[in-house]
């Protein structure tokens, strides 16, 4: 006889050691596939799993098989219009056939695609930038969440009981389990009133009805005081924390001399402080501004995308953030933070004015302003006035970036306030 | 009677239809009950089985099985992963279905329902599965040979163990590299002309012959270090090694590769046992395949006969059915090749026809077959035959004209494709002949062999590719060779012998490191 097992509970995920010995053989490729998913995506985009796609050669479990050529016998099902003897012309893409032929000229392999979960895709975007454990592991976590109550349910945990909302329950349901009887009793009780009042309270009639007022009476004394289904809970669910909001201001030099790189490392740089404020915020608007000799506002396809022949003048981006916040974010109700990134190209005469704009106007209504210069082989006329600020505020962090991994010194201090 | 009679394929008036159950919903106890029932018609016609044991499990546990090729406890290797996201990508766009089941020849044998799986469907698996392939499982000669059903799933569960305890002890890595390398070599690590003997002196004398051999070489290479004698050693040795050329690769390697460690050899041996477990289904899917469907199809059949499944049922069923078994011809976008549970179920349905009701024509071809009890004669088939030569035995005239079967020649030498036979008076013999040959693993898969072993100079290994129809090697050969360089610890050459017996070298490789 037939064993019938129900398998359906146990051993789930039976493949997961597997898929991360995958994902591990796999590191360098899938590590660039991200890369390159990063560019692709918006700013404020990291909340997500990626889809990754490797070539499939690169993955390819190699066997001992035919290469093409020599003389092979094919068998194939519903013939048309051939009869023996017949001479045909080779076919473009081969007839198949073979079986373990294959089509090792390349065409038609697909790429090997398949979905990076949100925590994996954070790894690998975390892995270029060399942050600390900890840090990673604040960033990756789920924000934490506050109780908050939501109403009641009829299921919970016993310390949830919500005495008085299943006493209510438990009234309500007595009357109405006991009405029907109830209103027997009446009845019956009317009926022996009368007929004790026409003198026939000793009759069979009476007995009769004095029998069933006791078993009514006893039927509504069975309706229990507290049932199970009385019970309420108080219903709590998890909000997130954070209750505040924030602004982040993205300043992006786009003159001549900012290339895809730069622009590539800027994006990243943007990226994590991004990631960082969400830890910290519930609700972040996120303001780009990209400036060469005159500062504009753009949407975030267009301040990474194009570039712009000229010079640079960094103070009107400067200025332009400057009157933004006054108009949209009244630093009494939005934290505000900034992020620069620039190669450090500044007219002269600009840069003194930067310095004044920031100690004046800026930095006291900002909680922190971040700068990076990029792929500057030496610190250019801003960094020197620059560093003049960072000397005067702490509220100001400044950085020289050659590869990915510099970024995350400029946050450090964040964290720090952070951990405080 | 069901009010849908008149959709409904003609059935024989049975006085009163008592169908087992009406809705589409199963239960446990209907699956029993169905099971029971099944199990009834099928030994109704002498199916014999191993005892079944049938597991309900989710779609993700079905793609887990998926990826470790049916395996209910399988080691860790990534390439288990690959798979395992590839299936779930395209199951969860709808690409493919699941396979309804999945089966394992093991005793007790398990056979796996998913639970989106409506009832019809359950049965339909119940009867495919645990009737169906565990009565081919138990019967068939190369399954009867070549594995032990009773000792598989400890055998698994050994090798898992073994596998993880190498993984802690000497790091994934090193376990990782080595399962690379024979996995690669899997399909050469099975005997395929060698059957295994029962134990008997001769031998265990040949055995402790091998083992002394093994000794030798060892210590020879040893005295190679001290200062030359008078007489040349190699004089008075053997004059080649190995002696005959040794067609099992990795039990070559896991027996005489001289820097492998005890534990690597006790892997390659794991995926040795194992390559040579899935070795007959390999050799038997047309047959495999075909014979479960047969019987789903006549056990469901049967049922329906005795009025124990509604209309409804049926219908549901032979939509599936009918989808699992067509064949789109060669020139349909979709063609992949023979479908072979189109050929095998075609096949054993058209072996019931020539015993019962057979044409002159079937007089003439299987005289012995025609009129005889099919039962026996499909009993028969199925315990004594591999794809290979079942085709070769009974692909009927019918069916070729049927499948519209026709040969190709693709000959580098000819600028054209020649069309060597078709289903005509003239071809079925050919076709059928180059069909059977098609399922023949030996000229599917490049013959290699370990030809020699240089065991006086530089210890490396020769291995010889015997070209079948002047087809060489593929592309991939280099890499291949890198593995078997790797487990074999020095050079390895690979060289192919044409049709003339003229020796081509192809390809060599040092060790790593």
């Amino acid at each position: 006889m037939s064993q019938l097992v129900d398998r359906r509970l146990s051993g789930k995920n039976r493949s997961a050691v597997n898929r991360q010995r995958f994902l591990r053989r796999f590191k360098a490729q899938i590590r660039k596939a991200a890369r390159e998913a990063v560019s692709g995506r918006k700013v404020t985009d990291l909340e997500r799993g990626e889809k990754i796609s490797i070539p499939s050669k690169d993955l390819s479990e190699p066997i001992f098989h035919h290469g093409p050529g020599g003389r092979r016998n094919i068998v194939l099902p519903g013939n048309r219009e051939f009869v023996s003897g017949d001479r045909i012309d080779r076919p473009e893409g081969q007839g198949g056939g073979g079986g373990s032929g294959g089509s090792p000229d390349g065409e038609g392999m697909d790429d090997f695609v398949f979905e990076l979960s949100r925590e994996e895709f954070m790894d690998y975007f975390f892995q270029d930038l060399a942050l600390p454990d900890l840090v990673k592991k604040q960033l990756a976590a789920v924000p934490e969440v506050k109780k908050a109550r939501a109403g009641f349910v009829s299921q919970g945990n016993p310390s949830n009981l919500h005495v008085v909302r299943s006493m209510k329950q438990a009234i309500g349901r007595r009357l109405a389990m006991a009405a029907a009887p109830r209103d027997a009793l009446r009845e019956a009780e009317g009926a022996l009133a009368e007929l004790e009042a026409q003198g026939r309270g000793a009759s069979a009639e009476a007995d009769a009805l004095r029998e069933d007022i006791a078993a009514l009476k006893a039927r509504i004394a069975a309706v229990p005081f507290l049932d199970t289904w009385d019970l309420r809970y108080a219903n709590r669910v998890d909000q997130p924390t954070p209750s505040s909001q924030a602004v982040m201001f993205c300043l992006l030099d786009v003159s001549g001399s900012m290339d895809e790189n730069r622009k590539s490392i800027a994006k990243r740089f943007f990226m994590l402080l991004y990631l960082f404020l969400t830890k910290s915020y519930e609700r972040i608007d996120v303001v780009f501004i990209r400036h060469h000799t005159v500062a504009r506002e753009v949407e975030e396809e267009e301040f990474f995308s194009s570039r712009e022949s000229g010079g640079t003048v960094v103070s009107s981006a400067l200025e332009l953030m400057h009157e933004i916040i006054l108009a949209r974010y009244p630093s009494a109700n939005w934290n505000i933070y900034a992020a620069q990134a620039s190669d450090g190209d500044n007219w002269d005469d600009d840069s003194p004015r930067c310095r004044e704009l920031l100690i004046q106007k800026i930095l006291p209504l900002v909680q922190y302003f971040a700068y990076v210069e990029i792929e500057a082989e030496e610190p250019q006329s801003l960094w020197h006035h620059y560093a003049q600020v960072k000397a005067m505020s702490p509220r100001f962090a400044m950085q020289r970036i050659l590869t990915l991994e510099d970024i995350y010194p400029v946050f450090r201090e964040l964290f720090q306030k952070k951990a405080a | 009677m069901e009010p849908d009679t008149a959709i409904a394929p003609p059935a024989p008036q049975t006085p009163a239809r008592q169908p087992i159950s009406e809705g589409s919903e199963w239960t446990f106890e209907l699956i029993d009950t169905y099971d029971r029932e099944i199990a009834r018609v099928a030994a109704h016609y002498g199916l014999d089985t191993y005892p079944n044991q049938i597991e309900v499990i989710s779609s993700e546990q079905m793609i887990d099985a998926y990826s470790s090729v049916g395996m209910p406890v399988g080691y860790h290797h990534w390439s288990y992963g690959k798979h395992f996201l590839s299936t779930q990508k395209s199951y969860k766009r709808g690409q493919m279905g699941l396979a309804y089941e999945i089966v394992i020849n093991s005793s007790p044998c398990i056979a796996y329902l998913m639970e989106e799986n409506t009832l019809t469907m359950q049965a339909l698996v119940i009867a495919h599965a645990a009737y169906g392939h565990n009565s081919f499982f138990k019967g068939n000669y190369l399954f009867r040979t070549w594995t032990d059903a009773e000792g598989i799933l400890d055998y698994l569960v050994f090798a898992r163990n073994f596998i993880a305890e190498c993984e802690q002890r000497h790091g994934e890595e090193a376990v990782e590299e080595l399962l690379d390398s024979c996995h690669a070599l899997m399909s050469l690590g099975v005997d395929r002309y060698k059957r295994p003997a029962r134990l008997s002196m001769a031998k265990e004398q040949a055995r402790q012959a091998e083992r002394e051999a093994y000794l030798q070489s060892q210590v020879n290479d040893l005295w190679r270090t001290l200062p030359t004698r008078q007489e040349d050693p190699r004089a008075s040795q053997a004059a080649r090694f190995p002696a005959e050329p040794q067609e099992n690769l990795l039990y070559f390697i896991e027996k005489h590769a001289p820097r492998l460690e005890p534990w690597q050899r006790e892997i390659v041996r794991i995926v040795r046992k194992i390559a040579q477990y899935f070795y007959p289904q390999r050799q038997t899917q047309v047959m495999n395949e075909g014979w479960a469907t047969f019987w789903h199809y006549t056990l469901l059949n049967r049922l329906y006969e005795e009025g124990r499944l509604t209309d409804g049922f049926m219908m549901e069923f032979l939509q599936s059915h009918t989808n699992v078994v067509y064949q789109p011809p060669y020139h349909a976008r979709f063609y992949n090749g023979l479908n072979p549970y189109a050929l095998g179920f075609a096949m054993f349905t058209d072996l019931r026809r020539i015993c019962e009701s057979p044409s002159d024509e079937d007089r003439r071809w299987f005289p012995e077959l025609a009129g005889s009890d099919w039962v026996k004669s499909l009993d028969f088939a199925m315990r004594n035959f591999k794809d290979e030569s079942f085709i070769a035995q009974y692909l009927s005239p019918k069916l070729i004209r049927d499948f519209k079967l026709f040969a190709m020649i693709d000959d580098d030498r000819d600028d054209k494709l020649e069309v060597a036979a078709i289903h005509d008076d003239a071809g079925y013999r050919a076709v059928r002949q180059q069909l059977a040959e098609h399922y023949n693993l030996g000229n599917r898969e490049p013959n290699i062999q370990v030809y020699a072993v240089d065991v006086f100079g530089d210890r490396s290994l020769t291995l010889r590719h015997t070209m079948h129809d002047r087809r060489p090697l593929g592309e991939s050969t280099s890499e291949m060779l890198r593995h078997v360089a790797r487990l074999w610890g020095y050079p390895v050459r690979i060289e192919s012998v044409d049709e003339d017996g003229a020796v081509l070298p192809v390809d060599e490789c040092a060790p790593p490191g």
